[in-house]
Formats: structure tokens, sequence, C-alpha cells
């Protein structure tokens, strides 16, 4: 939040604090799953995100809206410490995963990003049968079990609304699917390994409006399971799918609010602007 | 800010067709008034003309109800509105619906002249049909003025007006209560009377809700079925 100060505790932060602090909304009947605090993020000298603060429910989905280059992606992949990919990459601030601080040094990076999973914005199924792309995860997990496999993955699937369309032809490539079936093999792949969190980057946006809303339909079945996170450019999609919307701008969480709230009364004009089509 | 707040869409054809509806409102909001004014007339100046030019227009009310639901339809369709915009939209298609039942008020009060010229009945209690007619009609007015200035206060003010005519009727039908009792005959003269000051009080409730639909637009707060005193401290707070 741009008027939060900076002297947040940057170590095991207060989540409730951290709400305190916000104070725009009500949060409080929801559990949390991720807290950020005072965070920023250089890409070399450029700082991508300022000084961002706030707290994401479990259990719901959260959007983060904003127009090109306002650091929305760049925040979704801190969550599972994409970022980490690109060496001028550095971060100040906290992003507690749970009560637990990913960023220190002793924590497990596959094993973060096994309990946050990330589609991204094309379909990037691997060059193998819809069977193994599922089973991928679970097989690097050291799972050999035909069985535990068979299973897990007809369970992912159906998790994915992708098991009746395949349910005939497990073995053949995945690459022979249409975007929008290799979009929802990809969230089946990454539910195979039971993630808490899924981040979504922007997950529709190469599809056609029926896959679209096949992807919207599946988010909304599966926030009773997991805690999401997705990026659009897609306001309307925004405003249907989530339950929190953030809209970012230059870097700074310029709203956070319930998605009701947000896209009939914003409180602040940028936001408004943004959103009504005003922004130039 | 600009008193609409409807332009500066990057999309110009959106900002076109905002300012449309909302001037077309404005329109309609013009000719209700019109049938207002001339159905007082007829009635205290005993003009028939008048209530019947009255009956002749009411149709054309209904059309424009229609037509600016069309755009709204359209507009909601076509551009997904949020924010500002969606209450604009919101507030327009509720506004339409008001305006048009002010028409079928003025209506029916055209027609309740039109009797009691033909009966012509004793005219001393137009005085206070009168005074009360001429009270909704300037809330009308105002509640036009408020949404064409997208004026919260002058909404609240406009608002706060209505009880007004609620005693007003109240007082009217005590006077056309003793009317009755004094002559019988009087009975089927004055029951029409009732009639047109029962449409005047309606009259000013729909410009009431006119003017929370003004301050749901501007304030994005919906101050429908509150007290004056509750709805000034909503606008009011923050």
């Amino acid at each position: 939040m741009t008027d939060v100060e900076n002297d947040t505790p940057t170590h095991a932060m207060d989540l409730r604090s951290v709400i305190r602090q916000e104070n725009r909304f009500n949060l409080a009947d929801e559990k949390l799953c991720i807290g950020v605090s005072g965070f920023n993020l250089y890409y070399g000298d450029k700082q991508a995100l300022k000084n961002v603060t706030m707290t994401i429910p479990e259990k719901r989905v959260t959007a983060f809206i904003g127009p090109s280059g306002c650091g929305k992606s760049t925040l979704l992949r801190c969550f599972n410490r994409m970022n980490d990919l690109i060496d001028s990459v550095r971060v100040e601030g906290t992003i507690c995963l749970h009560e637990q601080d990913i960023n220190v040094k002793d924590v497990n990076v596959s094993e973060l990003r096994r309990r946050v999973g990330m589609v991204f914005q094309k379909p990037n199924p691997f060059p193998k049968s819809i069977y193994e792309n599922v089973a991928y995860g679970l097989r690097i997990q050291g799972i050999k079990s035909r069985r535990t496999l068979d299973s897990a993955v007809e369970k992912s699937l159906k998790s994915a609304a992708l098991w009746d369309e395949v349910k005939d032809r497990l073995h053949d490539n995945a690459l022979g699917l249409s975007g929008g079936q290799q979009q929802r093999l990809v969230i089946a792949r990454a539910i195979a390994i039971e993630p808490e969190v899924l981040l979504l980057d922007e997950p529709a946006s190469a599809l056609d409006p029926i896959s679209t809303l096949k992807i919207e339909e599946l988010i909304y079945e599966l926030k009773s399971n997991y805690t999401i996170v997705i990026v659009t450019h897609n306001m309307q999609q925004a405003a249907r799918v989530s339950d929190y919307t953030a809209y970012m701008y230059l870097g700074e969480m310029i709203e956070y609010s319930d998605t009701n709230t947000l896209f009939t009364n914003p409180k602040k004009k940028m936001t408004e602007d943004y959103i009504t089509g005003r922004y130039g | 800010m600009n008193v609409g707040t409807v332009s500066q869409h990057i999309s110009k054809q959106f900002d076109n067709e905002l300012e449309n509806i909302r001037e077309r409102v404005l329109v309609m909001g013009g000719l209700v008034e019109q049938q207002l004014f001339n159905a007082l007339k007829a009635l205290t100046e005993s003009e028939v003309e008048f209530a019947e030019g009255v009956i002749k227009k009411e149709p054309e009310v209904n059309r424009l109800e229609v037509s600016i639901d069309e755009d709204c339809t359209k507009i909601l369709a076509k551009r997904q509105p949020a924010a500002r915009d969606l209450r604009l939209v919101m507030a327009v298609i509720k506004t339409i619906t008001d305006l048009e039942r002010v028409g079928d008020e003025a209506e029916k009060v055209a027609k309740m002249a039109i009797d009691l010229i033909e009966k012509q009945g004793p005219k001393s209690y137009y005085v206070g049909i009168n005074a009360m007619g001429n009270h909704v009609r300037n809330m009308v007015h105002d509640a036009l003025d408020a949404f064409a200035r997208m004026d919260t206060k002058a909404a609240l003010r406009v608002a706060g007006e209505e009880p007004k005519s609620d005693e007003m009727y109240v007082a009217i039908l005590r006077q056309l209560i003793t009317y009755m009792m004094e002559d019988p005959r009087n009975i089927t003269g004055t029951i029409d009377v009732v009639w047109t000051a029962r449409a005047l009080e309606r009259i000013g409730d729909h410009a009431r809700n006119i003017c929370e639909y003004v301050i749901y637009f501007v304030e994005g707060k919906d101050v429908r079925h509150i007290s004056i005193e509750q709805m000034e401290k909503e606008v009011n707070a923050d």
C-alpha cells in the first residue's frame, strides 16, 4: 500500500497487523495465505515494485489488474520466487506463505514451487503424452506406483474439467490438443502435485471465448481447494472470477478491495479511470 | 471536474453514447415537466384544451422511455461499463421509469380536470391543490436540475421537500372530508379531487426517487428507503 510506512518488520511479520494497516475492507473474516509487507523489487537500477503491502486470503481468487508494465506479473512471480531466475533482480521486504518467510536462505525453492504452482499465458505442455504430462511432477517426486499415478492423473484431469474430453486418448501426444485443452492440461499438471496456491499469469488471454469461459468456470471450481492468484488484462474477467481485486500502477498497489466494490464504486480516481477505460 | 464526467474515455464513441442517454433523459424530463404544468393549468384554470393536449402527448413520454431503455441496453451489451459509467447507466434506467410514471400521473390529473370542468363543481378547494401542484412541479424541476448538474447537495435538498408534499396531501384530504360531510352532493366531484391530490403526492415520491439516483450516481451510495436525516448522514460521510 502506498500509505503504509516503511518501518514494517521484515521478519516474522504479523499478518493481522498488516490487515489493520490496510484497513480498506474486511479481510478479517478470511484465513490468510500470502502476506506481502513493504516489498520492493529492482531489476538492476529500475524499481519495479514499490513498497507493496497486501494480504492474500486462502481459498479465494485474488486478481491483479493494471496497465502493461505496472508490476503485476512481477509481483505474481515473487510468490514462488520465479524472479530468482533473473540475475539482476534484487528484493527488499517480506513475503510470507502462511507464517513462513519465503525469501530467507534456508527455504527449499523446489519445495516452495511445489506448494505454489504456476500457469502461464501460453499453454506449455511437455512434448509427451497427456498422461505423462500430468504424472510428470509426481514421477519427479519419486512416485512409481502405477495405481497411485493412474488415480492422481484421473483426479487432476477431472478437477481441470478435461477428463471427459481426453479419457479415451490419454496416451496421445499432448501437443495434439487444442489451445484451450492444452491450457486446462497445464492446470491439471499444476494441481496434480497438490499445491496450496495456484498462480495464473494471463491464463486465458491466448484462448478463444468459449475456452476462456471454461477456464473461468474451472477457476471458480478450483477455489474451493486452492488459493488462486490471477493476473489478467481482461478487466471483465477479473470482475467475473475474482473475490478480491488489486489495481497496480507503475509498481505501486493503488487500490486493493473486494471485487464488487472495486468495480462499482472504487475509492481512488486512478482506479476508476483505469476500469472505466479513461486511462490514457 | 466535468459536470457529467462522461467525457475523456479512450473511446470517444463511448463518451458520445453516455452523453447521449444523459441528454435524452433531460429531454424526456422537459417533456414530463411540460405535461405536468399543462395538466395543472387545465385543472386550476378550467382549460379543457390543455388537458386534451396532455392526454394526446402522453404516448410520446412512453416512446421516449422505451427508446432510452433500448440505448441503455445497447451500452450495457457493447461496453460493459464499470464504476461511474455503470452507475450512470443504472441511474438513467431508473430515472426514466420514474419520469414515465410522473407522465402517467400528469395524464391522470388532466383526465380528472376534464371531469371536473364538465361537472362544474365548486372551486374553492382548488387553492390547496394549486399550492400542492406547484410544490411537486418545482420538485420535479429541481430534481431534473440536480440530475443535469449531477449535484448531490441539490438532490438532497429536493428529496427533503418530499415530506412536505405528504403533509399537504393530508391537509387537503382533511379539508375535502369536511366538504363532503357538509353536503353529500359534493361527494362525486370531491372524490375526483382526492384522486388528483393522490396523483400529485405520488409525483413528489417520484421526484425524490430521481434525487436518490443522482446521489447513487455521484457518491456510489444507495440511499433508498431511509429517512432524510439518514440520507444526509450517508452523503456527508467521508
